[in-house]
């Protein structure tokens, strides 16, 4: 892989396994295999300083396995990850803002705990200063730190959630469906205070996400996952603007758009199949419009002469899907 | 006859509590007519949820109709006792909920409960019993019924689960479908094929529908009507497109300026400042005039309401609205 100066992650032929066989004394029994998920299978990307990469995909295709290699919650089991930062200051903010907070501790409590696990040394009159500053960076008053978690709406939680993150002053955070629980209007409230201090501080996103229109706004570069694959990376507006893998186009297509909603549709069928038994060659084959015969044996890369490692598609190497 | 399915006026529902009585649906009125797709949009505790229920009959005590009547093809149901509506219910009334999971009985084949619901309000004999439901499994998309038809929920994925929902909320041929965020919990992709698995039965049976939801997308693409719950009160109601991209209610064009867009590139979403008041300090005059950026003396002091009798066209529940100027 070349050097990128600016690249504060990169990750290289990423893949996590699970074992997700019967009990031993089943599989003696019923004569059964050991079986793995491949929840992660060989995943490349490299996020540039000060930029968002979001994840999408739909539930299953390995987005949050990712999430928790990145932040060290589970070791890969293969592959590399290269974080090109101070790891102390990699955060991570996680879907749902009822179980991430200890409901027992005072929101001033959890907010400081970062501080107080990363710097112990730093003296209690300054945590509190740094803990009414957080509150009032993330739109809550420094009275807010006193009450419980319990006495809050899921938005104000998920800005508790963005203070704590904030509090050991990150530049990289893992962001796991950070809206995903929450009402649009309020949506709207967290999605704008996050690209605020993104800008303010200058902080790196890896956003997951299954919600296109949301990625849309938040991302500078979207890679679209199938079956813990990236089958497509590209700037958010290339992306948008002429989709290369036919999986991206049936994302795009079927998700519903307000300005142009799309009442007769005939949706495509098909469903996601078990990453426990992926399909052969190509895990999207047999949803595929455009498959042929190569697709079913051999699996597709992303290659630098096949619109510069944007697509893993044979359909596009012969250069079937281009709109242009 | 007029093809008013359901016709529901001026509901109120209350939740009587230590500190005082709740009102969590606050003069509702309502219709919906055959093969039309009625969307209720609101976010969470904005009293869309608890309206569905008030019509099926399915509100947890001690919450109870305080107030209004419904109708269903011009009789009256809200009086009705358990056992009278429980015989509504399914027959008449089907009922999707978002999560098919907890719909199904995970004990039983899916082919069983689809029989025994079909005998429960046909007088089929067993086997003419399994045939629909065989038929019912083909008309919701589920392939190799043969096989499927004796194999338990957790056999099917999420997607095959809620097409099981909807052919048992069919069973009875109802002339009203209350759906319950009934794709919140599939991936786009499949919920891309049950909304229009949803609107194609509707447009071939002529069946009413009420789809509850907070996604404006999913209604944008499946409901012809939609109506805006605020608070626990009708914001607006109006046609799909009306409100979709001529939003009376600041409201309602709040919550359509919120959601990320598809097409444009904006720095910053749209934001309502603040949230949505809680049951027991909703302010008094129009409940949502202290977000309200044209809230004026009279907002402050009272409630805007949609006359039963506009509901069906299209209004706001808005002084400017209803009085053409700036109250």
């Amino acid at each position: 892989m070349n050097i990128r100066p600016n690249a504060i992650l990169e990750v290289d032929g990423l893949e996590r396994r699970f074992d997700v066989s019967a009990p031993w004394l089943n599989r003696l029994i019923e004569r059964k295999p050991r079986r793995t998920l491949r929840a992660v299978d060989g995943v490349d990307f490299v996020i540039q300083r000060g930029q968002t990469l979001a994840l999408v995909g739909e539930s299953g295709c390995g987005k949050s396995t990712i999430a928790k290699l990145v932040t060290g919650l589970h070791p890969p089991s293969d592959g590399k990850i290269s974080f090109h930062g101070d790891r102390d200051r990699l955060q991570m903010i996680f879907q749902d803002p009822y179980a991430s907070l200890n409901p027992r501790w005072r929101v001033g409590r959890i907010i400081a705990e970062p501080l107080r696990t990363l710097r112990p040394d730093t003296p209690a009159d300054q945590v509190a200063t740094r803990v009414d500053d957080l509150l009032r960076t993330v739109g809550l008053s420094a009275a807010d730190g006193l009450k419980f978690p319990h006495e809050f709406s899921g938005g104000q939680r998920q800005r508790i959630s963005i203070a704590r993150a904030l509090a050991g002053e990150p530049e990289f955070l893992v962001c796991d469906e950070p809206t995903s629980a929450l009402d649009v209007s309020v949506q709207a409230q967290v999605l704008n205070l996050m690209k605020a201090l993104q800008k303010e501080m200058g902080l790196t996103y890896l956003f997951i996400s299954h919600d296109l229109s949301v990625v849309r706004h938040m991302a500078d570069v979207i890679a679209v996952m199938y079956l813990g694959r990236i089958v497509e990376i590209q700037p958010t507006a290339d992306l948008f603007a002429n989709p290369l893998h036919p999986y991206t186009r049936l994302l795009l297509e079927t998700i519903p758009d307000l300005e142009a909603p799309k009442r007769d549709r005939s949706p495509m069928g098909g469903e996601v199949p078990s990453p426990v038994s992926p399909p052969s060659g190509c895990s999207f084959h047999p949803r595929c419009p455009l498959a042929f015969d190569r697709c079913r044996m051999e699996r597709p890369q992303r290659r630098a002469e096949v619109h510069d490692r944007r697509v893993a598609c044979f359909a596009a190497e012969a250069g079937g899907t281009a709109n242009a | 006859m007029s093809d008013i399915v359901l016709d529901v006026r001026n509901l109120r529902v209350e939740f009587p509590t230590r500190k005082g009585v709740l009102t969590a649906v606050d003069d509702i009125s309502l219709q919906i007519r055959r093969g039309e797709i009625l969307g209720m949009v609101g976010e969470s505790g904005a009293g869309k949820s608890m309206t569905g229920m008030a019509i099926l009959g399915l509100l947890e005590p001690p919450g109870r109709i305080a107030a209004g009547t419904i109708r269903l093809s011009g009789d009256r149901i809200d009086d009705l006792d358990d056992r009278a509506m429980q015989h509504i219910r399914g027959r008449r009334i089907g009922a999707i909920f978002q999560d098919p999971l907890t719909s199904l009985n995970p004990l039983f084949r899916v082919g069983d409960q689809l029989v025994e619901t079909i005998r429960l309000h046909t007088d089929l004999d067993p086997s003419q019993a399994r045939e629909r439901a065989k038929t019912l499994m083909h008309e919701v998309g589920i392939p190799a019924v043969d096989e499927r038809i004796d194999n338990y929920p957790h056999q099917f994925s999420g997607g095959m689960r809620q097409r099981i929902v909807i052919a048992l909320a069919l069973c009875a041929e109802p002339e009203l479908i209350v759906a319950d965020e009934p794709t919140t919990a599939l991936d786009v992709s499949i919920q891309a094929q049950i909304t229009a698995l949803l609107k194609r039965l509707c447009r071939e049976r002529g069946t009413a529908v009420m789809l509850v939801t907070h996604d404006m997308g999913v209604i944008a693409e499946t409901a012809d009507r939609v109506a805006v719950m605020y608070a626990g009160r009708l914001a607006e109601v109006g046609t799909v497109d009306n409100v979709v991209r001529r939003p009376k209610h600041p409201y309602t064009e709040g919550l359509m300026g919120s959601i990320p867009s598809l097409r444009h590139d904006v720095e910053e979403l749209q934001m309502i400042p603040g949230s949505m008041p809680r049951l027991d300090a909703i302010p008094p005059g129009c409940a949502f005039n202290p977000r309200c950026a044209h809230a004026g003396p009279k907002c402050r002091r009272e409630v805007p309401r949609i006359a039963a009798a506009d509901a069906g066209a299209g209004t706001a529940a808005c002084w400017r609205t209803l009085e053409g100027e700036t109250a």
